[in-house]
């Protein structure tokens, strides 16, 4: 029962967050369909297309009238970046397109201080928002009159700092003086005052907090910019990172991914044709690979680690496992699905077991071993990545766990976006071969 | 003694939940060698069970068959088969699969080439020699299944309903060509199809068999094929004959799939 309320309570939560995220989706659809809105009126204004497909008066429901726009691809990779650098105050976009960022700059507030016999006095504080990592003195400021002093605060963008209004005037806290107002408007605990660039909460203690305010823009240290993500990505290329440069980095992921991948297939390949070819050894491996296929290779990484350490051979026997069961299934149901009158007929033409197998069976087979093939591949690149998170020295997983450990925000979308693109290199590189290799495909 | 000899063939299949269906009961066929022979019969009547024993895929139960003296135990090279569809090799060419028996047979290419590009003219395929199999119509493939069977040089071409996938008028070309090759390679044929016009144009002999238990119902010799190899079909289907003996066989099928029925409401 605390276990069904505390589930309860998770999805409340993880609700909550959805419902939250809510304006940023529709915000980011609007956007979209603008784009839709003002491309399909700048293509009406065109030379309108007489082919087939602009004919039809049935596109509704119809599949084949349905590709791809690719204007639509363009401006959704192309938003993605403008929301980024917006969001960031990248240098790459004109400051226009900014949202509006945190206050770097002077300001300043009134406060009034009291004393404990009643009587007021007002002073100015002066404030100075710098960025992040800047270092910035604090001018010399006349102290003005009465018998609260005027204040100098420098303050770095994101953070907040507290103002000990006292420090310098006649009557203190200690004396029993308290801040009553701040420009002019009664200020109490828990009850932050909006000075314009800034909020002012009074303290537990009596003194000002003063808190810049943040705008829209993330800090660098969640999202840095775009172009911090390039000059990382150079400076990693040219410097390397934690010892090994950013090619060893990936090479050392992609030797792991293809040698598991090759290994399993060496082993996955002939087991699946035995499988498909013999009843022995269809029930000797049946229980074996149908319960290892479900298990995530990613749940053998501990396993892995206690028995073969973190070193290559534990990774890649992990990734051996990986691509071992996929590969057998894949080969078992290419062999299985050879239809019977092929196999007749070349029996009829003259056959031997032997040349069914080389001629009818395994290129029959083809299709279903490259699926599995693309499928195991990339599994291995996800497999590789995880357990590079766990445990390696190098690898391009261990890259962006170990930046992460140092808040390199830069390094770690840097990483992310690597990946992303070796494994969409890896799906093209082997649908390239599938068609060159394959070409009859889904044609029989 | 040649031809092919078809001796009291049963075949009983058990059924999984128990019990067995009688497919072929004790059939005898003597064919002779060049003879085209077509079997036609309602669905169910074991027709492609005979073929399929004839072709050696299939042991019957009871009796053989017997070719040039020995008795038939598996598939051979000297029993060639043409498929309704699909049992061509995506993944060669036209030529490659035409060339297919006479390279498992263990000759070169430079022997068999000829021979090959030969039989691709024969069957109209000139133009389409080094084309992909997918690449092809439904009827085109046929073809290369024809001459990929032919180029193997069989005694006996054995053809399961090879135009049942085709459009009525590829299907009377085809069949205008599967008579042009019977006389030309003198080869012995047995058709199988579901159409009784097909059976009449294209066998020098028709059986007709009746189903439950699959039997040799009635026989015919018919003049048609022969005068179909030099004359238009259209003008052998306009033959008095022609039509008397469709609707007397197609008559014949008629009761036969009503007693079947009948008897299915009576279970």
């Amino acid at each position: 029962m605390e276990l069904l309320s505390d589930l309860w309570s998770e999805l409340v939560q993880v609700l909550g967050a959805l419902v939250g995220a809510i304006p940023v989706i529709v915000g980011y659809v609007l956007l979209i369909l603008l784009c839709m809105v003002i491309w399909r009126a700048v293509k009406r204004g065109m030379t309108p297309r007489r082919d087939f497909g602009s004919l039809k008066t049935v596109t509704f429901g119809d599949e084949s009238a349905v590709n791809s726009n690719f204007a639509a691809s363009v401006i959704s990779v192309v938003l993605i970046f403008v929301l980024w650098g917006a969001f960031t105050g990248s240098r790459l976009l004109p400051g226009f397109l900014h949202v509006p960022g945190a206050f770097i700059g002077e300001g300043s507030f009134t406060y009034t201080a009291e004393s404990e016999d009643g009587a007021t006095d007002d002073a100015t504080v002066q404030v100075i928002v710098h960025a992040m990592g800047e270092d910035v003195d604090a001018a010399e400021i006349a102290a003005g009159d009465g018998f609260a002093r005027d204040d100098v605060l420098v303050v770095a963008a994101y953070r907040s700092q507290l103002l000990s209004w006292d420090d310098n005037d006649e009557i203190t806290r200690d004396d029993g003086a308290r801040v009553i107002a701040v420009n002019g408007a009664p200020i109490a605990e828990g009850a932050p005052i909006n000075v314009g660039f800034a909020d002012v909460s009074l303290t537990g203690r009596g003194t000002l907090n003063v808190t810049p305010s943040k705008g829209w823009q993330m800090e660098p240290i969640w999202l840095p910019p775009p172009e911090n993500v390039w000059t990382r990505l150079v400076e990693i290329a040219t410097n390397g990172f934690r010892n090994s440069s950013l090619a060893e980095h990936l090479s050392y992921s992609l030797f792991r991914v293809v040698v598991g991948f090759v290994l399993g297939a060496m082993v996955g390949i002939p087991l699946g044709y035995a499988m498909g070819l013999s009843n022995w050894f269809r029930g000797w491996f049946d229980p074996i690979v149908e319960f290892m296929r479900p298990v995530p290779p990613l749940a053998l990484i501990p396993l892995v680690i206690i028995w073969a350490g973190i070193g290559e051979v534990g990774k890649v026997i992990l990734l051996f496992l990986a691509a071992l069961w996929i590969m057998a299934i894949g080969a078992r149901s290419g062999v299985s699905g050879v239809r019977i009158s092929k196999v007749h007929a070349a029996y009829s033409l003259g056959s031997s077991k032997w040349q069914i197998m080389r001629h009818v069976i395994v290129p029959n087979s083809l299709p279903e071993i490259f699926t599995a093939a693309r499928v195991a591949m990339g599994v291995c690149w996800g497999t590789v990545v995880a357990a590079e998170l766990v445990a390696a020295e190098k690898g391009v997983g261990m890259m962006i766990m170990t930046a992460s450990k140092f808040q390199n925000t830069d390094v770690v979308i840097m990483g992310i976006i690597l990946i992303g693109i070796i494994g969409f290199a890896i799906d093209m590189f082997m649908r390239w071969m599938e068609r060159v290799l394959v070409p009859w495909k889904g044609k029989g | 003694m040649s031809g092919l000899h078809i001796e009291n063939i049963s075949m009983r299949f058990d059924l999984p939940g128990g019990g067995s269906v009688q497919a072929l009961k004790d059939v005898s066929l003597e064919i002779a060698e060049g003879e085209i022979l077509s079997v036609l019969g309602p669905s169910g009547c074991g027709k492609t069970t005979l073929l399929n024993i004839v072709a050696g895929f299939l042991a019957p139960t009871e009796g053989q068959v017997r070719m040039k003296g020995h008795t038939v135990t598996g598939p051979d090279a000297e029993r060639g088969m043409v498929f309704q569809q699909g049992a061509l090799f995506e993944w060669m060419n036209v030529r490659e699969n035409v060339g297919f028996g006479p390279r498992m047979a263990g000759k070169r290419p430079s022997e068999y080439r000829e021979n090959v590009d030969h039989l691709l003219d024969v069957v109209g395929l000139r133009d389409f020699k080094e084309k992909a199999i997918y690449e092809l119509s439904g009827g085109m493939q046929q073809r290369v299944a024809l001459a990929r069977c032919l180029a193997n040089d069989p005694d006996v071409i054995l053809m399961d309903e090879p135009l049942g996938a085709l459009d009525a008028l590829t299907r009377e070309k085809m069949q205008g060509l599967v008579l042009k090759l019977w006389k030309e390679t003198g080869k012995t044929i047995i058709l199988i199809t579901h159409s009784v016009e097909e059976a009449l144009l294209l066998g020098e002999r028709l059986i007709v068999m009746a189903p439950r238990p699959g039997r040799i119902h009635k026989e015919y010799r018919l003049p048609f094929a022969d005068m179909g190899v030099n004359a238009d079909l259209r003008e052998v289907k306009k033959h008095p004959d022609f039509n008397a003996t469709r609707e007397e066989i197609l008559s014949m099928i008629w009761d036969m799939e009503e007693e079947i029925m009948g008897r299915q409401e009576a279970v």
